[in-house]
């Protein structure tokens, strides 16, 4: 491991496309606003003064057309990382990703490669309403041929980056927007294995499973739960495709019981999945019904009280938890 | 309309590589009827002239995208004919391994990128591989041929302004075949004027007949010697007709008969075989010849694909990821 820096997730990420774009000539970054700007989120906050502007590239306001181009970019032979301010917006590049990024190296018989980064935010929590929080990220997670990245710590978001460039095919990359300004130690040169999820906190009674945003909620109502007694033991996803079901089910192996973490709407959740494969392929490990904290059926809406009360809390894992050893 | 000079040679080439179109289309009509070639077939008889003319000015490190009716396209860019109707069949040695299909046809030597069926799709991409032409310092073009659909699209108008913005080699060759599955251009589009559109854009932009393939010829000549001179893109429309359905499935209920027929009597190998003859550059005989090597060519490409094999259904999930990482 190298030397070890606290550093915000924000900075984490423009330390590792700066680290990218240095070692690799092919490696640009296009999106709205990522130049001049500095990024919608100040991501790329002077890159531009060192990159220059066709490497560090500014787009109209047309996601369908940017993010194809892309696709072609990275087809003809450069590595492009295309920021998508939010996955909201992405929507309207959904089908070059899925039809065209996703598609083309199975369609081609294996002759054409995509290899493509799309960053982009998800999540709510800044009260900015129905058309830019939500989370998309099983829409994406759901589709062969794209692997999806959900970097929830500083660590993750310096070190994903490189292996995701080095993937000959399309990666998806969620940076949830309530983590840009939080930080953590995050070391140079220490790449993330993205085939694999990770066990932040052991423990032995309740196996919480999460990713991105709601990390720290499930983290932290761990924290609860230890005072209470019960010993959680919390399960970075961070590769949402393909999930690394070795290590959800190791744990539940060991722990007898879940709680799916997930900001994505209850019905056809990732959470969703989850449970399905714990109940598919654990089932006679469990000692309790899987549970799933997931966001109330709802656009996400304005007022700070209305949204609080749509998303996950620690409350309702510590509560979810406590039911699940309680009925074990 | 005259379109300029042409040599026998020239003359008589352009005329068996629209012959060995239509004959490999008439024949996947028939092999569709028996039930060998599945899924949608999208013929482009009557469009021939388009791809022919546009494809003998590209090189071979340009690069060429179509869309769901692209066998002309790939045949006239070189990709194999067995390997093409192979691909037909569903058969392994086809150009995409039997993956795509009748649209879905790719073939990385000849650098064409497919085969796209969401109408638009392509250029955006087409943006994209000349960008990375342009960062890496290749000087290849991008032909981009698609349907006068497509210029509904928003795809179609966040290209157009990409391409012309970032100053990036694309010739945009629409082919303007009148209608849009069955929905005619003036019953789609407010302005039916399509270089109008592009030249908003800042882009040189004009039409040609894209029935006269030395017509096409001359047309994109200019325009792609107008790409590699310039470095930016340039719109070129070509004014044609498909005389065949949109796909084996369309009862055709939207056009008069006579309308057809009146577009068949300006079918592209008339019109240049009758040229040909008027200025005695060619004989019956040579165009006898050329439609024998056709047809044989054809005979030859259904014997390779009725001997090929299938693709083993364990490897069913092979090419979802790539198997070893591009350098």
């Amino acid at each position: 491991m190298t030397e070890q820096v606290t550093v915000t997730y924000r900075e984490a990420l423009r330390a590792a496309i700066r680290e990218a774009m240095l070692a690799d000539d092919r490696v640009f970054l296009m999106g709205e606003d990522v130049g001049r700007y500095g990024g919608s989120f100040g991501v790329s906050l002077g890159l531009l003064e060192e990159f220059g502007e066709e490497r560090i590239r500014d787009t109209p306001l047309s996601e369908s057309g940017f993010v194809g181009a892309g696709i072609g970019a990275a087809m003809g032979g450069l590595r492009p990382i295309v920021e998508v301010m939010t996955v909201n917006f992405a929507l309207l590049a959904l089908d070059q990703l899925v039809n065209t990024a996703a598609a083309i190296h199975h369609m081609s018989g294996g002759q054409f490669s995509v290899p493509l980064v799309v960053r982009m935010t998800s999540g709510a929590g800044r009260q900015l309403a129905a058309q830019h929080s939500h989370s998309f990220e099983n829409w994406f997670a759901h589709v062969p041929g794209l692997r999806v990245l959900s970097p929830a710590t500083a660590a993750d978001a310096r070190g994903m980056l490189a292996p995701a460039l080095a993937d000959p095919d399309p990666v998806v990359l969620f940076e949830h927007a309530s983590l840009y300004n939080t930080s953590g130690p995050a070391g140079a040169g220490d790449p993330v294995d993205i085939d694999r999820a990770v066990v932040r906190r052991p423990g032995q009674d309740v196996t919480l499973v999460t990713y991105g945003g709601c990390l720290a909620k499930a983290v932290a109502a761990a924290e609860v739960l230890s005072a209470d007694g019960v010993s959680a033991e919390v399960v970075d996803l961070r590769v949402l495709r393909p999930i690394d079901w070795e290590t959800v089910l190791g744990s539940v192996a060991k722990t007898h019981r879940a709680v799916v973490v997930d900001e994505g709407w209850h019905t056809l959740s990732l959470a969703a999945e989850v449970s399905a494969r714990i109940a598919e392929e654990a089932f006679y490990d469990l000692d309790a019904p899987v549970r799933r904290v997931c966001t109330a059926e709802v656009p996400i809406p304005y007022a700070r009280h209305l949204e609080r009360a749509a998303l996950p809390s620690v409350e309702r894992v510590v509560e979810a938890a406590e039911d699940v050893v309680g009925s074990g | 309309m005259t379109s300029g000079a042409v040599d026998r040679e020239t003359g008589l080439a352009l005329y068996r590589q629209m012959l060995r179109i239509r004959r490999f289309e008439e024949r996947c009509v028939e092999l569709y009827s028996a039930a060998s070639i599945r899924g949608f077939l999208h013929l482009y008889i009557g469009e021939e002239a388009v791809a022919v003319g546009t494809m003998r000015q590209l090189r071979a490190d340009d690069a060429v995208l179509a869309t769901y009716r692209e066998h002309g396209h790939a045949l006239a860019r070189g990709v194999p004919m067995p390997a093409v109707m192979a691909e037909m069949f569903g058969r392994v040695e086809g150009c995409s391994r039997g993956r795509g299909g009748s649209m879905h046809l790719f073939h990385a030597p000849t650098r064409f990128f497919g085969g796209q069926a969401i109408v638009a799709a392509g250029l955006p991409q087409a943006v994209g591989l000349a960008l990375a032409n342009r960062m890496l310092g290749r000087d290849g073009i991008v032909a981009c041929f698609f349907g006068e659909g497509a210029v509904a699209e928003g795809e179609f108008h966040e290209s157009m302004n990409l391409a012309a913005l970032w100053h990036l080699p694309v010739l945009f060759l629409c082919e303007n075949n009148r209608y849009a599955m069955g929905t005619a251009l003036d019953r789609s589009e407010s302005e039916t004027n399509l270089p109008i559109k592009a030249a908003s854009y800042e882009m040189p932009a004009w039409s040609m007949d894209g029935m006269d393939v030395l017509a096409v010829a001359d047309a994109a000549r200019l325009a792609v010697d107008t790409v590699r001179a310039h470095g930016g893109p340039v719109f070129l429309e070509a004014r044609t007709y498909r005389f065949r359905a949109h796909s084996m499935y369309d009862p055709d209920r939207y056009r008069d008969k006579e309308e057809v027929e009146r577009a068949r009597l300006r079918d592209p190998l008339v019109v240049l075989s009758r040229r040909l003859l008027d200025d005695g550059l060619v004989t019956d005989a040579d165009l006898a010849s050329a439609d024998r090597d056709a047809v044989a060519e054809v005979d030859a490409a259904v014997a390779f694909a009725e001997a090929g094999g299938d693709e083993p259904e364990a490897d069913l999930l092979r090419f979802v990821h790539s198997e070893r990482s591009p350098s």
